[in-house]
């Protein structure tokens, strides 16, 4: 399991020093893009078993970007497992029929500018997690997990201009679904 | 410049350089579309309580995850491993000493410059002279330690200069310069004999946070930050590039 049987406590160590202070940010990730909180602690304990074990290629950087990255294909492993035992549509092929059936066109082009009533944080927990994958885990990225731009397209192996279009549908979508929730109470 | 919504948020994240910036500023001005999208959406960055969408990972969990990394060096075992090593030369021997020492002697300086950095993201410990202006940080330090630290301004290129403090490296007083990008904060640490082997900057990880290292004008300097590699090694281009007088300033 130790990258380094010769240097295994002085890895452990630098390795515990640098990811374990990124835990909440991983955890946060892995709950919005699982939806569920038993899956999320699984996820997030292979994060780190698979980061610990590769530590010794981790070259340069910021850490949490990498630990992210990391999750991200332990959640879509997991994406896998569901659709297979269950017949459960994947998230990620869900999100590219959503694409394709014109989403792009549906939301509205030029918001109202009605400036948006306090939510509070389970509402707006659930309008993030009610987002399409795709978009969903572009807006985590940035707006809780406050990565830049170039962070993002590193952990979803996407160029920067699809971190900015999924970003921009994604702010479009959360902004349409939280004035349908104010209309609502 | 016609409305492109991708744009206007790259300009509320802070995400376009500052020529960008000024062409879409200059649309938005002149465009009610394009105003009224970025109000809707800064209006939503604003209404969304990023700090309570975290959660906070369980302590059971926190608890499996450490049993992943010991937190213990095996001490018994590394002695063994050096004890099964007897026939080593004393030549040897002393080689390796010579090495471990060295690595330990920067070890400690980087460690201390990371905890300093740390230290500094406490509240109300970042500077000691806040000011953005460079012409107050760096008389500040006259008198407060023995060498005159190159404090420069580079606010117009993206990395805001919020002050001045005094810390400590290895045991001696060292100037902090502290900039900040976005969220993120850089400390620059200058002072003697912290390690720099050349004028060219060498990039390191330290505990998770980019380490940027070079000579300038025989002092040694150090940026930390937890920004990503690629804008820290920017902002020691353009440091550099300001203190040696090649950039346009």
């Amino acid at each position: 399991m130790a990258p380094d049987v010769k240097d295994d406590g002085g890895t452990a160590q630098r390795f515990r020093a640098a990811a374990l202070p990124y835990l909440d940010d991983v955890y946060t990730l892995a709950r919005y893009l699982l939806r569920d909180s038993h899956d999320a602690e699984d996820a997030v304990q292979e994060c780190y078993l698979r980061a610990f074990r590769h530590f010794g290629t981790f070259r340069g950087g910021p850490i949490k970007p990498w630990l992210l990255a990391i999750l991200r294909n332990v959640c879509r492993a997991e994406y896998a497992r569901r659709s297979a035992s269950a017949f459960v549509q994947s998230d990620e092929d869900k999100a590219a029929e959503e694409c394709s059936q014109g989403i792009w066109e549906e939301a509205p082009s030029s918001p109202e500018a009605e400036t948006l009533r306090h939510l509070d944080a389970a509402t707006v927990r659930r309008l993030i997690a009610d987002l399409p994958p795709a978009f969903r885990e572009t807006l985590v990225l940035r707006e809780i997990n406050d990565l830049s731009y170039r962070e993002i397209a590193d952990v979803i192996g996407a160029p920067v201009g699809t971190v900015m279009s999924r970003l921009a549908r994604g702010r479009a979508l959360l902004r349409t679904a939280w004035l349908a929730e104010e209309k609502e109470r | 410049m016609s409305c492109d919504d991708v744009l206007i948020h790259a300009l509320i994240d802070d995400e376009l350089d500052a020529g960008h910036a000024r062409a879409v500023e200059a649309h938005i001005a002149g465009c009610a579309r394009c105003a009224q999208q970025v109000t809707a959406y800064r209006g939503l960055r604003q209404a969304l309580p990023a700090h309570e969408l975290r959660y906070t990972a369980p302590a059971a969990l926190r608890a499996r995850i450490e049993r992943v990394a010991p937190a213990k060096t095996d001490r018994r075992a590394l002695l063994k491993g050096f004890l099964t090593g007897g026939a080593i030369s004393a030549l040897a021997a002393a080689s390796v000493t010579f090495v471990v020492v060295r690595q330990g002697r920067d070890d400690a300086i980087l460690g201390d410059a990371i905890s300093a950095h740390l230290r500094s993201l406490q509240a109300d410990h970042l500077t000691d002279v806040p000011s953005s202006d460079q012409h107050t940080v760096k008389p500040w330090f006259n008198g407060r330690i023995d060498l005159a630290p190159p404090v420069i301004d580079l606010t117009g290129q993206g990395f805001t200069l919020v002050g001045g403090r005094l810390d400590f490296i290895d045991g001696k007083p060292a100037a902090a310069v502290v900039y900040r990008r976005r969220v993120h904060v850089i400390n620059l640490f200058v002072a003697q004999g912290l390690g720099a082997r050349s004028r060219t900057p060498q990039l390191e990880v330290v505990q998770g946070f980019n380490v940027l290292r070079w000579n300038e004008g025989g002092l040694d300097v150090v940026a930390v930050s937890d920004l990503n590699r690629d804008e820290l090694e920017e902002f020691g281009a353009k440091f550099i590039a300001a203190a040696r007088g090649t950039g346009q300033r």
